[in-house]
């Protein structure tokens, strides 16, 4: 008898018969573009005449199948089961496999004790996502091997999910990076968020095997996993078959004809099981009123061709496109451009330039200004005159158009912006973060994947009766829950009209937080390409109940702004001629990309440098101003964030000798606040402390195949790679209190640490191999001294009488660094004289370079000093505050917000953790109480991303308004 | 924020709405409440409007059982279905250092953007935290209350463990209908669940599964429950995980709710053994020489109850759970469900149930530690052991859920096979 198994998996079918003996006899791979059911049919067909009429056993398996198997009758096998059934039937000597597929990665882990795991939920990084970004590439799918060969280098590209990915790989696209180092390094990422999402504290080692689309295609990749594995993977012949093959192993009991299968298959219409919303319209009258409104919203334009003399022309270059505007001296719009910049944003505005100066002579442009992410690199480029921040230039694009707009909301590809405007100034700016992001060219990319323009994709959703409900929490979500509602069988109408539904949510729930339309404004302007899209603003309109004001050129507001810009800024130095280069300087307009590591200070920034001809050059990739050799306006001296670092390093320096014994500090968590109390401690117990040093990446990569929960906070991971650095130095003690409790500051109704600092010794100690070292983790708190020394004897078997002075020690030792604090503190804010200063408000950790990303710096390159929340929150009394304010390190963000509210010169910036799930309380917290007193508030997420770009925009777009207000 | 408090004049004629966490223990809870004068309503409301509601009123990062809640209350009042201005919610708050203790400001919050500032927001908790004058915890609510878990606790621990293998498909469930009719008599007559009653019904109640027609030759998959507490018991939460299991031929074991109240009294005698302080010595004193005593007296009737058949599975008490988590964990992990959650997992792999879903909003805290964290070790003790951790999230489709699911559930096939031979 013969045994088919079907594998439906996100992309792909798999088809394979087997005889009794488990031979492969036939096999096909296709992808089925959400057809299942058809594509089934078709590929079942395809093997009937090597079947005749005969019995066979079939099942099938498969994420995309399970669905289908259950409506049809037929036996479902789970996939990763599928696998390893296969894996022990063909290759039994395998000790692990490795497999990836369109949106799944899957571990199995086959000899001493069996464990087989698949990825969490948010994770994305397999085919799909391989193919997303070859898709952002500009390059085929099939491709990416061969430039990954290629490549010399490896950026670091964020590896805990698809659109984390994203952010760091579009700023690379735009700065210039090569195309092979880029490719290579998206592979890397995968590589890294496999194995720290799955191995999950199991070494991956033995024999491994590889399975699957990406790792059976791309060569590379396997050459990745082997280097970061240190293992030397196989990859069996029918690797892309095994799930299919297992499932035609399994011993389903059940026998049919082939043609009943294929019945009971294509009699299947799995229907219904998605969530579904009301239509965009009612009714046709609806839709014509609403195209009929919208339709007025227009700029003045002018015929170009009519127009002799000066204009002012803008660029924004965004993600993934390119604006372009030019403008008369009223600013009438004379031209526009909006297209995808295809990776290469320099080529883009080139045939821009090359067109114009051809096509009309008459006009000389008198002034020019670039904005957006691409912002500095087409002003180096092209000569330009000016720069400025992209919400800037969204903003003045859209109060020339309405100039009593008091809201704006911007959707482009990558992000979402949104003021508030009061006075004729931002009163409140609103920045997605990371998890956001991606949201616009997520519809266009779908868009182009069904085979269809944006627009034409947009129309469609007009027309949806049942709109798919795809959640909001982010493309990568958004996009399984695509594929699982065209597997239902939802059209391509109601998939439409429910991303553009999607899109909105996440701006209106997740970026700008609003439950009600009074919250937002009465005159609202809508802009940024997503928003040319009607289904979008349809959504939009309909969700908050409101009516709102698309200008025609809503594609380019920034592009506007920035021409408008140019313009308020000639008119004011009396410009007549713009810097930009000439017609025979564009065309003979050549650059050369080299990169190198910033050698200046311990960041050592990843530098991108763009050559252009005439010395012109831009150095990008850098977090500060040091290697652009600007007179620097705020010293290391000025900034709260180098002292504490320098203040440890001494810690960390000394050492002090072994007199009783070694013991080591990991640099994790609490410790960045403890450790002068601990290292004082055990020094006088007569200990050599040995600290795990700066985090690093390198640091971090060392330990990420211990972490068990691939959710978790950033700085918890990181602590796996300072366990990783003190084994390497051999140190056979390592020290990681736990405790429920921090220092009762008195300032909130308890004080609490966080679950993760708490006890994060317990999760070391579970999951990582200390290599014969001990970890030392005891509960204790420093409350109270006396009942701490009480733990200690006991936990460390010593006579209290010998710990009295240890801890008396240490106590002082924290004094004298939180004195240090608060009076390196003052000095700072007595200094700014004039300057304005940054409360950078986050936990104790986010000191830690490799968690900050070196944002301080950046902060500072931007003129402003800077203090931390710890210097500030003694200075105010315990007020009562709208949460339930329980943990240490988050009250004194409440006290220091407060206090920022009591004085003009400062601002305060929240760092927040990804998955840090208590800023989901102390956010809008902090948030109100700036709000109350008109302070802008910003918030930056940091994780893994190293991108700091969209930080940088959100930094200058606060200075920007901060000065705008005066 | 507005600071209406739950009035005396208010517990007349308002109406408190509560989110029904876990249906066959608060059907009967609800009843105690009542008969103290309080007029409560449960909610079931579920679905994406919920969900939507959540989202819409509450950070989208905070964890899901705050969008869900939430979202029933806010939901239910914008039906029209109760006057706005006569009713209350309630919610419970548990103080710990996990941000579940920040529900009722996001809850009050929440009214206060959609509108409602007007209605009261009932705290539930035993720390004097956020206090109503119109609530008033007396020592006869409490134990009220506590016979009402008990008897919850019972209904659902032997209705899994009969229900699979009844011979008469639905005899289980109307024993459970049966008493659960009848308890709620009881309390609504305010007679006969208390005292020596207590034990009787107890009693009778193993004795009445024990009577159902079983067939325990056939062999199915004994599969454990455990989790953040609400994404465990709350059928609204995790897709009716319950039926999904029992669907898919399984056995399942849910650990009872009396112990998360024992873990959460046991934690506060820790915190003064592990950190002092002369607020917590008070506390240890009472817990240990008070509280603690009595609570294990209940804890043995349960005990006592199910011991009276031998086909019926004890679960652990306090006193063992602790002792198998220390195995792993330290028990002053207590955040959240801290090192119950563990001890917990390590009980079920002990009785046979190694095959576990752990059910965890997505992102929560005190998982990253205690669940996720600890798989590791207690494979290592126990390779067998078959775990899942499933997050749950209003994005998070219900064919991933269950695709995972299925994963553990075809080891766990295999496993009972090999058994077998």
């Amino acid at each position: 008898m013969n045994h088919v198994g079907i594998d439906i998996g996100s992309t792909t079918i798999k088809v394979v018969v087997l005889d009794d003996e488990g031979k492969l006899i036939s096999c096909a791979y296709e992808r089925h573009y959400s057809e299942i059911v058809k594509k089934s049919e078709e590929m079942l067909n395809h093997i009937a005449p090597l079947i005749k009429n005969e019995k066979i056993t079939l099942a099938i398996s498969g994420s995309a199948g399970m669905g289908m198997a259950q409506a049809c009758g037929i036996p479902f096998i789970q996939e990763v089961y599928a696998t390893r059934t296969a894996v022990q039937k063909y290759i039994p000597n395998t000790d692990a496999v490795i497999e990836l597929g369109g949106e799944d990665a899957k571990i199995l882990f086959l000899t001493k004790g069996l464990e087989v795991r698949m990825n969490g939920s948010c994770a994305g990084g397999t085919g799909a996502f391989i193919d997303q970004m070859a898709t952002l590439l500009g390059i085929g799918r099939d491709d990416i091997d061969y430039y990954a060969q290629r490549a010399n280098k490896l950026y670091t590209i964020a590896s805990r999910c698809g659109v984390f990915a994203k952010t760091d790989v579009q700023p690379l696209i735009n700065q210039g990076a090569q195309t092979e180092d880029i490719a290579a390094s998206i592979l890397q990422a995968v590589v890294n968020q496999t194995v720290a999402g799955l191995s999950q504290g199991r070494k991956i080692q033995g024999n491994v095997v590889y399975l699957g689309g990406p790792l059976t295609f791309i060569s590379t990749l396997r050459k990745l996993f082997d280097e970061t594995l240190k293992t030397d993977g196989t990859l069996p012949e029918n690797s892309l078959y095994y799930v299919a093959m297992g499932t035609a192993l399994a011993k389903t009991g059940e026998s049919f004809l082939l043609s009943e299968a294929i019945d009971k298959i294509k009699n299947n219409r799995g229907k219904g099981n998605y969530v579904t919303l009301p239509p965009l319209f009612e009714n046709e009258e609806e839709y014509n009123a609403f195209i009929e409104r919208h339709s007025k919203a227009k700029v003045k334009a002018i015929d170009p061709k009519a127009y002799h003399g000066k204009a002012y022309f803008g660029v924004d270059a965004g993600s993934t496109t390119i604006k372009v505007c030019l403008i008369d001296e009223e600013g009438n719009v004379l031209l526009t451009r909006y297209g995808t910049n295809n990776g290469n944003p320099i080529q883009a505005v080139k045939s821009f330039l090359n067109e114009f100066y051809e096509e009309y002579p008459y006009i000389q442009i008198a002034g020019a200004a670039s904005t957006g992410y691409g912002e500095d690199l087409l002003k180096s480029a092209f000569r330009l005159d000016w720069g400025l921040v992209e919400t800037q230039a969204h903003f003045k694009g859209a109060r020339f158009f309405l100039p009593e707009v008091d809201f704006i909301i911007d959707i482009g590809g990558q992000d979402m912006k949104c003021f508030c405007i009061r006075d004729g100034a931002i009163d409140d700016i609103f920045l997605n973060e990371a998890c956001s992001s991606g949201c616009g060219s997520f519809l266009q990319t779908f868009a182009n994947a069904l085979g269809k323009g944006v627009s034409e994709f947009a129309e469609l959703a007009l027309k949806a009766r049942e709109p798919v409900d795809l959640g909001s929490r982010c493309t990568v979500f958004m996009n399984s829950s695509v594929k699982q509602a065209q597997k239902d069988g939802a059209t391509v109408e109601d998939i439409s009209a429910g991303l553009a539904i999607s899109v909105v949510k996440n701006a209106l729930y997740k970026v700008i937080r609003a439950s009600s339309t009074e919250s937002l404004g009465k005159n609202i302007v809508v802009q940024g390409g997503t928003f040319m899209n009607n289904a979008v603003l349809r959504a939009f309109e309909k969700e908050m109940g409101v009516d709102v004001i698309r200008p025609d050129i809503a594609g380019i507001m920034g592009a506007f702004g920035a021409a408008l810009y140019a313009r308020e800024k000639a008119k004011k130095l009396g410009q007549e001629q713009s810097t930009i280069l000439s017609a025979e300087e564009v065309q003979e307009l050549r650059h050369k990309v080299s990169t190198t590591n910033c050698g200046l200070c311990t960041n050592h920034c990843l530098l991108t440098i763009n050559t252009f001809d005439g010395n012109r050059r831009l150095i990008s990739g850098n977090r500060c101003e040091k290697p652009l050799s600007k007179k620097v306006r705020v010293s290391e001296d000025e900034n709260i964030y180098a002292f504490k670092q320098q203040y440890f390093d001494a810690i960390m320096a000394d050492e002090g000798e072994d007199i009783n014994g070694t013991i080591g500090i990991p640099m994790a968590l609490g410790m960045y606040e403890l450790l002068p109390f601990w290292h004082a401690f055990w020094r006088e117990l007569g200990y050599r402390v040995v600290c795990s040093g700066h985090s690093t990446r390198n640091l971090y990569v060392s330990g990420q195949g211990s972490i068990p929960s691939d959710t978790a906070c950033f700085p918890a991971k990181l602590a796996h790679g300072h366990i990783e650095a003190l084994l390497d130095k051999g140190v056979k003690k390592i020290w990681l209190p736990c405790s429920s409790y921090n220092v009762d500051e008195e300032k909130g109704n308890n004080h609490f640490n966080c679950p993760i600092v708490a006890y994060y010794g317990e999760v070391i100690r579970a999951n990582q191999d200390l290599r014969g070292a001990e970890i030392l983790d005891p509960f204790l708190s420093l409350e109270f001294p006396k009942y701490l020394e009480k733990r200690l004897s006991a936990t460390l078997n010593l006579p209290r009488r010998k710990l009295r002075k240890p801890i008396e020690k240490a106590y002082e030792a924290l004094d004298r660094y939180h004195k240090a604090v608060i009076d390196k503190g003052k000095q700072i804010v007595a200094s700014a004289n004039g300057r304005p200063i940054i409360v950078l408000a986050g936990r104790p950790y986010h000191i830690d370079h490799e968690t900050n990303h070196g944002i301080d710096r950046l902060i500072a390159g931007l003129g402003a000093l800077i203090i931390s929340e710890d210097c500030l929150s003694y200075l105010e009394t315990k007020k009562s505050v709208e949460v339930l304010n329980q943990w240490t390190y988050h009250a004194r963000l409440y006290d220091a917000a407060r206090y920022v509210t009591e004085h003009d010169n400062m601002n305060l910036v929240q760092f927040v953790s990804f998955g840090c799930g208590l800023d989901a309380v102390t956010t809008d917290e902090v948030r109100s109480i700036l709000k109350e007193k008109d302070k802008i508030y910003t918030q930056i997420k940091i994780d893994e991303i190293t991108n700091v770009g969209a930080v940088k925009i959100r930094l200058r777009s606060l200075f920007a308004a901060l000065e705008e207000r005066q | 924020m507005s600071d209406i408090t739950f009035t005396k004049e208010m517990k007349k004629d308002y109406t408190i709405l509560i989110p029904n966490m876990s249906p066959i223990h608060f059907d009967l809870l609800i009843e105690s409440a009542k008969l103290n004068g309080y007029k409560v309503l449960l909610l079931n409301n579920s679905g994406p409007h919920v969900i939507q509601e959540g989202l819409k009123y509450v950070h989208n990062d905070m964890c899901y059982p705050a969008l869900i809640v939430i979202g029933q209350m806010i939901d239910y009042i914008k039906s029209g279905k109760i006057d706005v201005n006569k009713c209350a919610v309630a919610i419970s708050q548990t103080g710990g250092g996990c941000r579940a203790s920040n529900y009722y400001y996001l809850l009050k919050k929440a009214l206060e953007r959609a509108g409602y500032p007007q209605i009261p927001v009932i705290s539930l908790n035993l720390k004097g935290m956020n206090s109503n004058p119109g609530l008033s915890i007396t020592p006869k609510l409490i134990f009220q209350l506590l016979s009402g878990l008990l008897y919850g606790d019972l209904l659902m621990m032997l209705s899994h463990q009969v229900r699979p293998y009844e011979i008469n498909k639905g005899d289980t469930d109307k024993v459970v209908k049966k008493w659960s009719e009848y308890l709620k008599n009881c309390y609504r007559t305010n007679k006969g669940y208390f005292w020596s009653h207590l034990d009787k019904n107890l009693a009778n109640i193993s004795d009445d599964f024990a009577a159902v027609p079983v067939d325990r030759t056939i062999k199915h998959v004994k599969v454990g429950v455990v989790g953040e507490i609400y994404m465990k018991y709350a059928p609204v939460g995790n897709n009716n995980l319950e039926k999904f299991l029992e669907d898919e031929g399984c056995e399942i074991m849910m650990p009872p709710l009396l112990g998360f109240i024992l873990y959460g009294i046991s934690n506060g005698i820790r915190d003064y053994e592990l950190y002092g302080g002369s607020k917590r010595h008070t506390y240890h004193a009472v817990a240990t020489r008070i509280v603690m005593p009595v609570l294990k007296k209940f804890e043995k009737k349960i005990d006592k109850a199910i011991s009276r058949h031998k086909e019926f599975i004890v679960p652990a008490s306090i006193d063992q759970l602790e002792e198998m988590g220390k195995s792993v964990i330290h028990t002053g992990c207590k955040m959240g469900e801290g090192w119950l959650l563990t001890a917990e997992m390590i009980e079920l792999i002990k009785k046979g149930y190694g095959n576990i879903v752990c059910t965890q909003p997505f992102g929560c805290l005190p998982n990253h530690i205690v669940a996720k964290g600890m798989v590791r070790p207690i494979k290592d003790l126990y390779p067998d052991s078959n775990i899942v951790p499933i997050d749950y999230d209003p994005s998070a489709t219900k064919v991933n859920q269950e695709n995972r699911i299925k994963l553990m559930l075809a080891v766990a096939k295999e496993n009972l096979e090999k058994e077998l031979k």
